[in-house]
């Protein structure tokens, strides 16, 4: 299941239902990607107030259902949840959550990461940090090109 | 050509001060490429926000697509930077 959504969740919640619905699976894995306190620039010092995120609606769907479904053609996998914000956010708030459920531990851990590479370098989202020095868009890095590209090679 | 949806984001959007806007490019425009050098002459904001190529990615009807591929038969083109969604 893939949910875009501006309003808060509690990742609590989210997975304890996600086991509970899955109670089938071994194995549950989880990733939570939450908004740290500093700026992400090497000229930044500063703390970080607020992250924006920015989205394309209508295709971060297309694209989140999208890497679900490759990850479910690469392993074996009972159920997945993605969870993702947009809007502001403030430190600490959790921007993501994916949750793979399998029979057992190498394809959820696989699938979870291998879901959090790929949307990291195609789902449509920008951060802007907002700070007491003023605002900036996050740059994207090429280590994160590189660790999604690598899975073509597995 | 029929008009054409472009949308744009983050930065991009910024500098060109709208988020969306329908054009009209002449047949001449083949490409993602040649409307990216056909937009750059509409405003300075749209120069300033298109001429770096190296950081503008494309996506046609929602899909992420090179800057040398066709555009006949889109209706939604969206201009965007790298994307950084996620977490560290």
């Amino acid at each position: 299941m893939i949910r875009v959504r501006q309003k808060p969740f509690d990742p609590g919640d989210e997975i304890n239902a996600f086991c509970t619905h899955n109670a089938n699976s071994g194995a549950i894995a989880t990733f939570i990607g939450q908004v740290r306190d500093y700026v992400s620039s090497e000229s930044g010092t500063g703390s970080v107030s607020e992250l924006i995120l920015e989205h394309y609606p209508g295709m971060t769907e297309k694209e989140l259902a999208r890497i679900a479904d490759e990850a479910a053609s690469r392993w074996s996998l009972d159920d997945t949840l993605v969870i993702h914000r947009f809007g502001p956010l403030t430190p600490s708030e959790a921007i993501v959550l994916v949750c793979t459920a399998s029979a057992h531990r190498g394809d959820a851990f696989s699938a979870c990461e291998f879901i959090m590479d790929w949307l990291k370098t195609s789902a449509p989202f920008w951060k802007k940090e907002v700070s007491p020095d003023g605002s900036e868009w996050v740059e994207a890095r090429e280590s994160d090109d590189h660790r999604a590209a690598e899975w073509n090679a597995k | 050509m029929p008009a054409i949806d472009v949308l744009y984001f983050a930065w991009i959007k910024e500098k060109i001060g709208v988020g969306q806007e329908q054009v009209s490019p002449p047949g001449t425009v083949k490409t993602v490429s040649d409307l990216l050098d056909w937009l750059a002459d509409r405003s300075a904001g749209h120069r300033s926000a298109l001429s770096d190529r190296a950081r503008i990615r494309a996506a046609l009807d929602q899909t992420h697509v090179p800057l040398d591929s066709p555009i006949e038969g889109a209706g939604e083109i969206a201009f965007f930077p790298p994307v950084t969604g996620g977490a560290s």
